[in-house]
């Protein structure tokens, strides 16, 4: 059986060069400046310098933060009760109505943005509304089916228990089932807000080409400017801040499971 | 008090349901559009589809898509399911560093994972095109075929495999005769989550790919600076034929349970 083993090493030497590599590159050039050849490598923090003094990035990095943060906000205000309402169903109901979440994100997420283009062509909204509804859209049910998840794990004795010890429906939602139902919420808000800070896709066809996002940065320093290094600095600073949000929201989940 | 409880959660549910597939009913109303116009009907015609079909790169791209999709997942299954059962079995440290280096490949944002790719090619003097494209879709895939067969393989008696090697099978023939078919259902259901993630992926296609490849989903964004209504019949295509495999996916497993029961009363 140890003979196996081996069979791991090929992969574990594939993940370094082409997941690990790919990642110090991106390192690299946010350090460094333009005209910077490998081997005249030389550690700069100018990238960094530059984003931070310019009034403009940082508003633009507020932009995204806001954005991704109240769509998190109304994908669980939203999604909550769909999920909670799917659980409320009979089993058999519960399966198919899990489907039908599923099966428009099979369908590509470029089509089924452009087609909201043609329904709010002219509806007179701001370019920030439509793309609120465009990431709403998007990822709304990723949250619907965390929560069902967690929502559907659930011991149904647990409500009867707290109904017969004499809390009221109200009681038994807010002291039984919604704690019990907090990791699920918490791994639907890492799954809506880390891709709502980095897309770039929705407000460019939605927004229209005046509503800059920092994925829209990013991309335009790689594709239009062909400043990379400085590209690459911009995504380590989105990074390290998904990586601080994320790490906060963790954070809360254990406080909550120490708690229970 | 139920009658009212069970009511909201319908009414609730249906909105979802409209919101999510309000755009999809509109995309195909108006890929029967006669005029170019996204949002007001002048008439029924099959025009769109027609232009579709002449259009070459449209073309290519569905072709693009469909071809990287299926070698990626082919490819990346493969790849994924031996390196997983080889995990299973090695030390903790090689165990844990891989896990982590998948990890951070799911979770890094796909722009960041495509900028480095990008960086990477560049370094190494690789021409973008469809090679680069592929062996993206192949790197990125992986790890969720690894994710979906390993709780399967924690699950296995080792047992096992050590009798069938005890009673002469050659280490081959004990993975392909005992240990995947043990594991065959999450090997799928890996297979399919790496076939949907390349299918649909944008944003490291779009930074991987050279000129003159384009999926579905670079055509798509490419095409977004001028109207172009056959985009809506290029998305109608794609809703029929994912319906399509749905409704296959559905009721194929439904017709064997049947088929078994019948047999057994047989």
């Amino acid at each position: 059986m140890k003979g196996f083993r081996r069979l791991a090493y090929p992969y574990a030497i594939w993940a370094v060069i082409f997941v690990v590599v790919p990642m110090l590159l991106v390192l690299i050039y946010a350090f460094t400046t333009r005209g910077n050849s490998v081997l005249t490598f030389r550690f700069t923090l100018a990238n960094f310098a530059r984003f931070f003094s310019d009034k403009i990035f940082i508003s633009v990095l507020l932009r995204s933060l806001k954005i991704a943060l109240v769509t998190t906000i109304i994908c669980i205000l939203l999604g909550y009760p769909v999920a909670y309402a799917i659980s409320r169903f009979s089993p058999n109901n519960q399966a198919l109505c899990v489907l039908l979440v599923t099966i428009p994100m099979w369908i590509n997420m470029l089509v089924r943005t452009y087609a909201w283009r043609g329904i709010l062509l002219e509806t007179g909204l701001s370019p920030e509304m439509k793309v609120y509804i465009g990431m709403v859209y998007n990822f709304l049910p990723f949250m619907i089916l965390e929560v069902y998840t967690s929502l559907s794990k659930m011991d149904p004795n647990l409500s009867v228990a707290a109904a017969d010890l004499g809390c009221n429906n109200r009681q038994v939602f807010t002291k039984v089932i919604l704690p019990l139902s907090i990791p699920g919420v918490l791994s639907g808000i890492t799954l809506v807000f880390l891709p709502a800070v980095s897309s770039f896709f929705i407000p460019k066809l939605l927004g229209g080409g005046s509503f800059v996002l920092i994925g829209n940065l990013i991309e335009n320093y790689f594709v239009t400017t062909g400043d990379w290094n400085f590209g690459a600095a911009i995504s380590l600073i989105m990074t390290i801040i998904i990586l601080i949000s994320m790490y906060f929201t963790r954070k809360f989940d254990y406080t909550e499971e120490e708690r229970a | 008090m139920t009658e009212k409880k069970s009511l909201w959660t319908k009414i609730a549910f249906a909105l979802a349901i409209a919101f999510f597939y309000l755009p999809i009913v509109y995309v195909i109303f108006f890929s029967f559009n006669s005029s170019r116009s996204l949002n007001n009907f002048t008439g029924f015609s099959l025009q769109w589809y027609q232009k579709m079909f002449e259009n070459r790169t449209m073309m290519e791209s569905i072709y693009y898509s469909t071809i990287i999709a299926v070698i990626a997942t082919l490819v990346s299954t493969v790849i994924g399911t031996v390196a997983a059962i080889g995990l299973s079995k090695s030390r903790k440290l090689i165990k844990e560093s891989v896990t982590q280096i998948n990890n951070l490949s799911m979770m890094n944002p796909d722009i960041v994972t495509a900028i480095g790719l990008m960086l990477f090619y560049t370094s190494l003097h690789v021409e973008a095109g469809f090679g680069t494209l592929l062996l993206a879709h192949i790197i990125f895939c992986i790890p969720y075929v690894m994710l979906s067969v390993t709780p399967k393989l924690k699950q296995l008696d080792d047992n096992i495999a050590e009798a069938a090697l005890d009673l002469g099978c050659t280490p081959f023939q004990a993975l392909t005769k005992v240990i995947i078919p043990q594991i065959k259902e999450a090997i799928f259901s890996g297979a399919l989550v790496a076939f949907t993630m390349s299918f649909d992926d944008f944003v490291i296609s779009y930074f991987v790919t050279g000129p003159g490849v384009n999926n579905i989903s670079t055509y798509v964004y490419s095409s977004v600076k001028r109207i172009n209504p056959s985009v809506n019949a290029l998305s109608t295509i794609i809703v029929l034929a994912i319906t399509i495999i749905l409704i296959i996916m559905n009721v194929v497993p439904m017709l064997k349970e049947r088929k078994k029961k019948n047999e057994k009363i047989a």
